[in-house]
């Protein structure tokens, strides 16, 4: 070859190498998409997470981070069904009390370590132990494991946990009680693993970027409190060769209003969708507006104890106030952002579901708004005599609105005289826990996508029952479902009586409706849990 | 003079010892704590978690407790919301954030407010003045969570030229627009009380007589007007100052800049008890200083000021 | 007997049948000038205007401040613009409400929390101060180092605490206003009391044996008026602006009632939606009565203060 085209031939081969962004970050493996150069996920969180420790983390934004960083038994699918994690299958006695869990081989810590029975046994030791201090310790009593209650009291060693590493890579788990979801819990970050070695060299500092390690798709590489978290790839996670994301950043940006600004201005790739803003964005950006159902319900709850207004103990206006609730006013005019009515408190996305037929579901508004009529004079009460209590939520321009909302239908259409008040978190909290309130908001997320994790709620013995629901046949109900194989018959039965004495007032099931660049694909809208794993997601080139 | 500043800086201890007691008493009227949260924990679990971290202790020996870690150690205690995390690294961290455009915001807002409130004076009643007028009224009257959000939208969004919030270490595009927002009231704040004094200093006799004595214009208002004229407006840098903490909890909360001014407020709410009070013995510690600093500036400029 | 006598006598005795000459007070002096400002009376009248406005002008809606449009909510966007037929004459809120009812109430709450905060301010404020730097010496050591302790206590902290720890209501409001409000004035008037005291009228007053509480009524306080007044209304503006500072937090008046500040929070939020005019009437409102203030007070330090220009 003379000088010119060896010249020519070097020339076409750089240009080759240099000009193809594209085939250097290649094709999707499995759909064949070709797929973006820069392949970082940038989206927006409301506020700081709590931590990233999977035995202390205790808020959403929390947990997303440590799904990413950590990983546990089991993980979910883009539809919200478990598969394999850590562990690639396991067994159960018949009793269902007894779970044992196979851990594969190969999985490794981010320093080289493999992931072993024993992290586990240690981690959830953990988050039992009260000297941890764990805000999710209740999980654990969820999970009823066998001696959790005296271990979570201080009165037994963690080692009495009955959880135990029958070797290297077979876990075994006695339960108190017969669970047959037991394995769908595995995938809630509480249960995640930790590596105790690290935890001893840098004690609470272990779960800074550098100390940290982790047995995950990523490692934590960046935390600016209140500004930032920047994780990226752990080579040594097992399955890596699957993550095709490099990259993914969290912003903190309190303001939605803001929030959504910058995604316009191309700063984010997802951020939530201001209540009300659904409609218009969904015309003007039809790809981009998503919402989809979650697992979560919102109703307000009636105080049943002692303390309670004497009104409320008359099921006649508990009745009268939720039928004259036109709740496609508050989905459609005052959310609008495809939220479902609720005539039940479990949301209907709840796998195994059915819907019950409530009666008052099934009659239009109208005739809603005259039953309560006629209910309410029943009752005693009208224009001479109205219906007085106040109404407690939180602090949030979205509860706001919904409570303004009902606080109007109820007085143009009952003449009830309502006395808004709005309270920050905690004191909220703490005020409602006290019962000391009339009506207050409440809302309540799956733990497990299952409904006893909804109804539970309603039962006399259950911790978060801030009204007082006391009904004898819907505690046995619900204890029976508990080792029932098919307990559906029991939770329509709990829903009707529900209807019945209606000691909450259903008004919505949630939707996550957020803001989500084209370019990012993978993401589980079929998940009503909202567990999503950035290792599954990716994104395209434009 | 000495003998003055030594005193205030006695007086500072006990005044810093009260506000941390005034501090912690009422933080701990406030209804709910640090692990109120909607899924309870059952109360022996409370109990054992509050005793970890001593809340179960009486107040008063809380309080006791907590002084002694800070003036023994400067530990200001772990935070409660933040699990990974102690006051003393959240202030580090944040600290210097808020110091950093905060101070860049009060020395855009003395001197820019202190050249447009004198220009005006000078020229009263002329198209200058009335433009300085309207411009410091219509500065002053935006709130500054107003003004933020447009200049998001403006910024970012229309022109692209900056981005939408964030720090990254403090590079000069993630200042501009707090800074902006920051300083604003503020800096039309100093220019109306700068014009009302200079108005007045310049009537009086020994202006009339420097004037009468055929001194240049330029160095009647520089070195004899300013001083005396400067008077109301230092004082108002006290409250200035204070003002400006507050506005930084809207720049934290719309520029996620990761100061501590929404570490602030956000610790009021989550009943984090020792991020409050670290962050409350901070900003007392400063604004106590602040005063002091004050305070000479006004016996500096005015002779006949003896303490 | 001199030339002209007769003329001299004439002209006495016909001036001792005129009416004697009326004596004019500072007051009236004052008062005269501030007539004469053109911008402060413009100013006096367009806020007199809007006091009315507040007191009389919900007869002039259908809506109160609290009632859904039930036809609009959800489309306020394309619905709730402003018009005489629909009989939204500010437009709609984003929950349908009517603008001008709630812009009419919130005009009340937040006037008076401005007045009332900057009255508190300057009466309390001024009198401290005074006091404090005319006397000198321990006491106003003491009494200025019980502001400084107070002012280091960042006020918001204790605001949002006396909010949370004692409910929401005006009076909290007012309280928590009252608190911090005083604090500025006492410092400024104090500075200002000592540059005044070593003048050298106050130095006559003392030398010829005036009581200490009449200088610093009669000669102290009314000079420092010119300060003291451009600071009030600098200061109610600000107490408006804390209001709405406070209701941005979500701490302020409660719903259904409503103030500038939360309208305006609430307008800023939604800007970018289509749905200008929940920011731009609220927003007119708060810099129109502002400017007034501020022109007032400009009007009013010109026409008190006792040097002539």
């Amino acid at each position: 070859m003379n000088l010119l085209s060896k010249y020519a031939a070097t020339g076409i081969v750089l240009a080759a190498i240099t000009t193809s962004p594209v085939s250097a970050a290649g094709t999707h493996p499995v759909t064949g998409e070709a797929l973006a150069a820069d392949q970082t996920f940038t989206y927006r969180l409301l506020d700081e997470h709590s931590s990233v420790d999977p035995q202390i983390v205790e808020d959403v934004n929390g947990s997303e981070l440590v799904r990413d960083l950590f990983e546990g038994l089991m993980n979910q699918n883009a539809a919200g069904e478990l598969v394999p994690g850590v562990a690639t299958h396991f067994e159960t006695n018949d009793a269902k009390n007894v779970y044992t869990f196979h851990l594969r081989d190969n999985a490794k810590w981010s320093d080289g370590k493999p992931v072993t029975a024993h992290d586990f046994v240690f981690a959830w030791r953990r988050l039992a132990d009260p000297e941890t201090a764990s805000p999710y310790s209740w999980f654990a009593d969820l999970m009823s494991i066998e001696g959790v209650g005296p271990v979570m009291k201080g009165e037994a060693s963690p080692d009495t946990l009955g959880v135990r590493a029958v070797d290297d890579h077979t876990l075994e788990v006695r339960l108190t009680a017969s669970l047959p979801y037991f394995p769908a819990m595995t995938t809630h970050a509480s249960t995640f693993p930790s590596p105790s070695w690290t935890i001893k060299a840098h004690g609470k500092e272990w779960t800074k970027p550098g100390n940290i390690v982790s047995n995950g798709a990523y490692i934590l590489t960046e935390h600016v409190p209140q500004e930032r978290s920047v994780r990226e790839r752990n080579p040594s996670y097992w399955n890596n060769g699957a993550t095709i994301l490099e990259k993914v950043v969290s912003l903190v940006i309190n303001d939605e209003n803001t929030a959504l600004t910058r995604y316009l201005a191309g700063e984010l790739d997802k951020t939530e969708i201001p209540a009300g803003q659904y409609p218009r964005l969904s015309k003007e950006h039809p790809d981009q507006a998503k919402s989809f159902p979650r697992l979560c319900n919102y109703y307000y709850t009636f105080n049943l104890s002692d303390s309670g207004p004497k009104a409320f103990k008359d099921v006649r206006v508990r009745k009268a106030l939720s039928f004259a609730l036109d709740r496609n006013i508050i989905t459609d005019d005052v959310l609008q952002g495809g939220q479902f009515q609720a005539y039940t408190f479990t949301p209907a996305a709840t796998a195994n579901f059915d819907v019950p037929d409530v009666d008052f579901a099934g009659l239009t508004q109208a005739q809603r708004d005259a039953k309560a009529t006629e209910l309410m004079a029943a009752a005693g009460y009208g224009s001479d005599n109205p219906l007085k209590f106040k109404m407690l939520y939180n602090t949030s321009e979205g509860h706001k609105k919904i409570a303004i909302a009902m606080t109007q239908m109820w007085k143009q259409k009952l003449g009830v005289e309502i006395e808004l008040a709005n309270m920050e978190w905690k004191t909220f909290l703490d005020v409602r826990g006290k019962q000391d309130f009339e009506l207050a908001r409440g809302a309540w997320c799956g733990d497990y996508n299952e409904a006893s994790t909804f109804l539970d709620l309603l039962t006399s013995q259950s911790g978060y029952n801030d009204g007082k629901y006391n009904n004898a046949e819907v505690d046995k109900l619900m204890q029976g479902a508990k080792t029932m194989s098919d307990p559906s018959g029991n939770y329509t039965r709990v829903e009707q009586i529900l209807a019945e004495e209606m000691p909450v007032i259903p008004v919505y099931h949630y939707t996550g409706v957020f803001m989500l660049n084209t370019a990012l694909k993978g993401w589980p809208f079929g998940n009503v849990e909202q567990n999503w794993y950035s290792r599954n997601l990716y994104k395209v080139a434009e | 003079m000495l003998n003055y500043v030594i005193r205030r800086i006695a007086i500072a201890l006990p005044t810093l010892l009260i506000l941390i007691i005034i501090s912690f008493l009422l933080m701990h009227a406030a209804p709910g704590g640090p692990f109120t949260s909607e899924r309870p924990l059952p109360p022996q679990v409370l109990a054992n978690i509050e005793a970890k971290y001593g809340l179960d202790l009486p107040i008063w020996q809380q309080m006791v407790n907590y002084t002694w870690g800070i003036l023994t150690e400067f530990d200001f205690g772990p935070s409660f919301r933040y699990k990974d995390r102690t006051v003393n690294e959240i202030i580090e961290q944040g600290f210097p954030i808020t110091l950093t455009y905060g101070f860049l915001s009060f020395i855009v807002a003395v001197v820019v407010g202190l050249s447009l409130g004198v220009i005006a004076a000078i020229r009263q009643n002329s198209w200058i003045d009335y433009i300085a007028v309207g411009i410091t009224i219509g500065a002053q009257v935006l709130p500054n969570f107003v003004m933020a959000p447009l200049l998001v939208i403006t910024f970012t969004l229309w022109l692209g030229w900056l981005p939408g919030g964030g720090w990254s270490g403090g590079e000069w595009q993630y200042l501009v627009m707090p800074v902006i927002a920051l300083s604003t009231s503020y800096m039309a704040s100093i220019a109306r009380i700068t014009r009302s004094s200079m108005l007045e200093v310049l009537n009086t006799n020994f202006i009339r007589t420097a004037k009468a004595k055929g001194l240049p214009y330029r160095t009647i208002i520089l070195r004899h007007a300013l001083k005396p004229a400067m008077l109301p407006v230092i004082s108002y840098l006290g409250p200035a100052f204070v003002g400006m903490i507050t506005g930084s909890v809207v720049i934290d909360i719309y520029f996620s800049t990761g100061g501590m001014g929404y570490f602030f407020v956000n610790s009021a709410t989550n009943r984090d008890y020792s991020v409050m009070m670290g962050i409350t013995i901070l900003f007392g510690a400063l604004t106590i200083l602040f005063n002091l600093v004050v305070d000479l500036l006004y016996a500096w400029i005015d002779p006949k000021i003896r303490y | 007997m001199f030339p002209g006598e007769k003329k001299v006598e004439a002209m006495a005795e016909h001036l001792s049948t005129l009416d004697e000459v009326k004596g004019r007070s500072l007051w009236g002096d004052a008062r005269r000038r501030f007539m004469l400002n053109r911008a402060a009376i413009t100013s006096l009248g367009i806020l007199v205007i809007i006091v009315l406005f507040s007191l009389l002008g919900a007869h002039f809606s259908d809506w109160s401040n609290e009632e859904i449009d039930w036809a609009i909510l959800g489309m306020v966007a394309e619905k709730g613009q402003p018009s005489l037929e629909s009989g939204h004459f500010f437009g709609a809120d984003e929950m349908g409400r009517d603008l001008y009812a709630r812009v009419v109430q919130g005009t009340q709450i937040s006037l008076m929390v401005g007045v009332v905060g900057a009255m508190i301010a300057v009466i309390v404020g001024t009198l401290y101060g005074a006091i404090s730097g005319y006397v000198g010496g321990r006491t106003d050591q003491v009494m200025m180092r019980i502001v400084d302790i107070l002012m280091s206590i960042p006020y918001m902290f204790v605001l949002i605490l006396l909010l949370v720890v004692f409910g929401r209501s005006i009076i909290m409001l007012f309280i928590g206003i009252g608190l911090i409000s005083w604090l500025d004035m006492s410092r400024i008037v104090r500075g200002q009391t000592l540059a005044l005291k070593n003048k050298e009228f106050v130095e006559a007053a003392r030398s010829i044996g005036v009581p200490g509480s009449r200088i610093i009524l009669r000669h102290i306080i009314p000079n420092l008026l010119g300060v003291v007044v451009v600071y009030a209304t600098l200061l109610v503006p600000n107490m408006i602006l804390t209001e709405s500072f406070i209701s941005f937090l979500g701490l302020g008046v409660q719903e259904p009632n409503t103030s500038w500040g939360a309208l305006i929070s609430e307008g800023a939020g939604t800007i970018q939606y289509g749905v200008e005019w929940q920011l731009l009437f609220p927003l007119a409102f708060f810099v129109v009565s502002l400017f007034c203030f501020y022109f007032i007070g400009d009007g009013l330090r010109d026409a008190l203060d006792p040097k002539d220009r």
